[in-house]
């Protein structure tokens, strides 16, 4: 393994400011990685060397130029595949966009190659993010680098494994319900979902849009930060983004102090129904909060055991009406057009063969949720209690600075294990699913291992308060890696 | 049946539903243009074509045109509502869902007065929400060109996306015989009142403004309304009287023949004049409404709502006011000054510096009846108010007279430039040399011995024989009325 690959984004970006290494170098070091280990991992669902040794050229010959760039300029990426990109096929993990070339860039995506970031990829994902595992993925799932006959997390489990196994320095997620959190905690790494608005979701596939949030992967807090600060920010083309600065997460994450901080447990999120090493895991990382001064509390937010059932309404009916779209008739899969069929027989016979099980089952649950004499029952009433959630938030917030919690109530289980059974599926989101409906900000940051896979601790801020996570998160990581004697994912097998 | 006998059996009650396509430079969620009649698919991006992880944007021009159409139709501005998704699939829908407005509707509880056979009638309105167009779905081959029996169909999406503004009225009870006439009167006044707001060129025939009608009969005396079918494909003003007509005809026949009037859609045929029935309402589909999580709530500030109110132009009803009062109108002259669409045109020419009386003329008469030949809306024809104003400025100068005027208007009109360039290459200008004038009458006089000497003896009337020899003479260009003087003046008989 190339001493590059394990290097950090901020201290690659530093190298390559400095002249000690080219982005091409850089780029190339990764390519290599991933050509060696993502036979096994698959984190993967697109690569092409020579489009990403051109950006690392164009980014070196930038610098040569005498052009001022930013920390991450040549630093390597790799983005979700639901995130478009105009030289880059994107799939969103289905079927039916199998090939598609979108004709423009996602602002996240258009912002990061602005700062010189150069695209490795486009990872593994579940169809439309929908899941917990990338086991829904199109493309056959992901495997976790800790152990790969486990699961990576899910739906961004494709971009948590090319980070966990140092194929990326760095990648983009997508968090709906967990979905960068959850693959964060369960690969070891680091894993943000920022204030919903405070990052374009413009050119990102939409799965549920009043939720849906794109956020950073890495190895450690202050490369999230950095990450986030550079694709985050007001966009006129997205009319749910928040025209106000960028909090101060870079500076957060390099101070990281927690001294005379309030911090509270969620008490619905602890005990009961979590893995034993998950909780001990857990309760370690509260001493520890407290050893650097931290006050600790318990804090009730009783509408959050709400959050699973009112999210499997809300989530399914936005993404019934937005996956409407996938017709065959503009783009895409195109089944049975024979010359024989009218253009609703070919949109159903396409839908039906473009589609997985789980899409399937959210589109079907949505429209029923949305029928007319079902609204108010089911969406209707799912709104209320997303209502009662933020006003938990709010007043917790009251009290405390930051709310804490497992990210998710168990490891990595193995692939196939909750395959056929959705409801021990969707519970991998428990904790982490009220943050999506509230629209605030959280992070993942390890805190160990059970039984030898990793542990994730979830840290919670009020909307537009990203910054107060990375501060604990930055806090946390110093004090268990001195612990540990170095990053957690040190101790990871070697593929 | 027959109407007279539809109505003396049955009450109609009508209800009207208009789209309004507003004329904003871009579209309503995205930076397109607008233009009409572009290449098929030169005016779409990633989101008017639906593309995935493409969102949409608020248009304010959109808004504001709409807010001004509100406060025009007199209604309340809410203060905070949201777009709404309306599912449903459809290839000329880029995203299957319309971004539409449901149960909160931007503009609410509003009127319209209408005139009907000299009688006024107040429509209200229920609702004016915003929407965005569908694409343009072109069926070809099959007898009908709709999609069924069709070979193929071709969408264009160029209209995607483009601001849709509906407005909603209540039932419209009570109008009796004159019902088609009331929807008729209504659709008239709503574009009127639209096109004077400047937001809209409300032209039908491009579909630019598009009317549905609902019809429903109740026996006469009866306390509930009946069953009402809803007629599309309405594309013109005189379509909306016919299509009320007709299937106000239509249901009295079914339902006296003690059939029912089943609820569905309707489409009118302009060659027939008779609807044909669509899809069955009873089946309808289920749009699934919900709130539209891609776009912010719209919450247009009062002190805003304040400024567009203030900033309104004059509106038709008290332009009419005053221009009857400016021109002194009968009602009768009037009311043909506004069927014919020309106070504006009229008004611009007068403008322009002509007098009210030639203007009226001019548009009324001579322009009036081109515009009918061509199958054409009077503000369609390629001439200005100011290049009419510029031809009676000559006529009233003698320097043309009203024959060689409507010469010089059809030179205007066959795209032969300005008027004064169509009476230069034309030769039109009025012979007014007094010494060319006296030797061609004396010439006539001559030749016309016999009628020379009638006047002599005094038979003044006879004068008129050699004034038209006179014209023709000078292929019309002389002043007919200095020409009556000198021949008189020479006979001796003035």
């Amino acid at each position: 393994m190339s001493e590059l690959v394990t290097k950090g984004a901020a201290e690659l970006g530093e190298l390559i400011a400095g002249g000690d290494v080219s982005a091409v170098e850089v780029a190339r070091a990764h390519l290599d990685r991933i050509a060696r280990v993502d036979g096994q991992v698959n984190a993967f669902l697109h690569v092409d060397a020579e489009t990403t040794l051109a950006q690392a050229r164009a980014v070196d010959e930038r610098r040569a130029a005498g052009e001022e760039l930013g920390p991450l300029a040549g630093v390597p990426i790799a983005h979700k595949d639901v995130f478009t990109t105009a030289d880059m096929p994107t799939t969103a993990g289905s079927k039916i966009l199998e090939g598609w070339l979108p004709p423009y860039d996602a602002t996240v995506t258009a912002r990061l190659r602005k700062a010189g970031l150069v695209i490795l990829g486009k990872t593994n994902m579940d169809e439309f993010a929908m899941g917990s595992s990338t086991e829904n993925s199109a493309y056959g799932p992901t495997r976790n680098p800790w152990d790969t006959s486990r699961i990576p997390g899910g739906s961004s489990g494709g971009s948590s494994a090319a980070v966990a196994s140092y194929q990326a320095p760095l990648s983009t997620g997508t968090d709906t319900g967990g979905s960068i959190r959850q693959p964060a905690a369960v690969t070891g790494i680091v894993g943000m979902k920022p204030t919903y608005g405070g990052a374009s979701r413009y050119g990102m596939i939409a799965f549920a849009s009043s939720l849906d949030t794109p956020g950073p992967f890495a190895r450690n807090v202050l490369d999230a930060a950095l990450l986030h600060e550079a694709f985050s920010g007001h966009d006129a083309m997205d009319s749910t983004s928040i025209d106000a600065a960028v909090p101060p997460v870079v500076e957060a994450a390099r101070r990281g102090d927690v001294n005379g901080l309030r911090v509270g447990v969620v008490k619905e999120f602890h005990g009961e129904g979590y893995e034993p090493g998950v909780t001990a895991r857990f309760d370690e990382a509260v001493e520890v909060l407290e050893s650097l001064g931290a006050k600790v509390v318990e804090v009730s937010c009783p509408n959050f055991t709400y959050a699973l059932p009112a999210y499997y309404l809300i989530a399914p009916s936005e993404c019934s009406s937005n996956l409407a779209r996938f017709d065959a008739m503009r783009y895409g899969l195109r089944v049975g057009d024979d010359g024989s069929r009218s253009a609703e027989e070919v949109m159903a016979l396409t839908r039906a063969a473009g589609f997985g099980p789980e899409v399937k089952r959210r589109i079907m649950l949505g429209t029923y949720a949305l029928s007319s004499g079902y609204y108010d029952a089911y969406y209707g009433k799912a709104q209320q209690v997303r209502t009662l959630i933020k006003r938990d938030f709010e007043a917790a917030f009251e009290q405390v600075d930051v709310l804490i919690s497992p990210t998710t109530p168990t490891t990595a289980f193995t692939i196939g294990e909750r395959a056929d059974d959705p409801m021990a599926m969707y519970l991998a989101d428990l904790c982490t699913i009220p943050t999506n409906l509230a629209g605030n900000a959280a992070i993942s940051v390890p805190c160990g291992l059970s039984d030898g896979l990793p542990v994730g601790l979830q840290i919670m801020a009020p909307v537009l308060a990203d910054d107060r996570v990375y501060r604990v998160g930055a806090a946390i990581e110093r004090a268990l890696e001195d612990r540990w004697g170095g990053p957690l994912l040190a101790q990871a097998p070697a593929l | 049946m027959k109407y007279d006998e539809a109505l003396a059996k049955y009450e109609p009650v009508l209800g009207i539903e208009t789209h309004i396509e507003l004329g904003t430079a871009s579209k309503m969620f995205c930076g397109c243009p607008t233009g009409f009649g572009a290449e098929p698919n030169t005016q779409v991006c990633p989101v008017c074509l639906g593309l995935p992880g493409a969102l949409p944007v608020t248009n304010h021009a959109a808004i504001e045109g709409i807010i001004k159409i509100g406060l025009a139709l007199n209604c309340e501005i809410v203060e905070w509502c949201r777009f709404a998704r309306k599912n449903y699939f459809y290839p000329d829908m880029p995203k299957n869902f319309q971004i539409s407005q449901y149960d909160e509707p931007l503009c609410v509880n509003g009127f319209l007065e209408v005139e009907a056979e000299g009688e006024t009638y107040r429509i209200e309105i229920e609702r004016v929400h915003m929407e965005e167009d569908t694409g343009k779905s072109l069926h070809v081959g099959g007898a009908t060109g709709r999609i069924q029996g069709a070979d193929h169909s071709l969408v264009d999406y160029n209209r995607a996306g483009i601001p849709l503004v509906e407005i909603v009225t209540k039932p419209i009870p009570a109008t009796g015989e004159k019902a088609p006439l009331v929807a008729r009167a209504y659709a008239t006044e709503l574009r009127e009142l639209v096109r004077s707001l400047g937001v809209s060129d409300v032209r039908m025939e491009e579909g630019s403004m598009r009317c549905d009608v609902n019809v429903s009969l109740m026996p006469r005396g009866a306390a509930e309304w009946g069953t009402r079918t809803e007629t599309k494909n309405v594309n013109s003003l005189r379509s909306v009287e016919r299509a009320v007509r007709s299937e106000i005809e239509r249901q009295a026949g079914v339902l006296s023949g003690g059939g029912r009037i089943v609820q569905e859609t309707r489409h009118f045929h302009e060659d027939t004049g008779r609807t044909t029935s669509g899809r069955s309402k009873e089946e309808a589909q289920d749009y699934r409404y919900f709130p539209e999580p891609d776009l912010v709530p719209m919450a247009p500030s009062r002190e805003w709502v304040a400024e567009l109110k203030a900033s309104l132009p004059e509106l038709p009803a008290a332009r009419r006011r005053r221009v009857q009062a400016e021109w002194a109108l009968s009602d009768l002259e009037l009311r043909d000054v506004v069927n014919a669409g020309a106070v504006e045109l009229i008004e611009a020419t007068v403008a322009a510096g002509a007098d009210a009386g030639a203007a009226r003329k001019w548009w009324m008469n001579e322009l009036s009846r081109r515009a009918t030949e061509q199958g054409v809306e009077l503000d369609a024809l390629p001439i200005t108010p100011e290049q009419v104003a510029r031809i009676q400025a000559m006529v009233a100068a003698g320097e043309l007279n009203d024959k060689l005027a409507r010469q010089v208007f059809e030179g205007v009109l066959a795209g032969e430039g300005a008027p004064d360039e169509v009476v230069a290459a034309r030769g039109l200008k009025v012979v007014s040399d007094e010494g060319e004038l006296s030797s061609i009458i004396d010439r006539v006089i001559a030749d016309n011995a016999a009628v020379a000497d009638k006047v002599r003896s005094g038979k003044v009337a006879a004068a008129g024989a050699l004034v038209g020899a006179v014209m023709k003479a000078t292929r019309g260009q002389a002043d007919a009325g200095r020409a009556r003087e000198l021949i008189l003046e020479k006979l001796g008989a003035s």
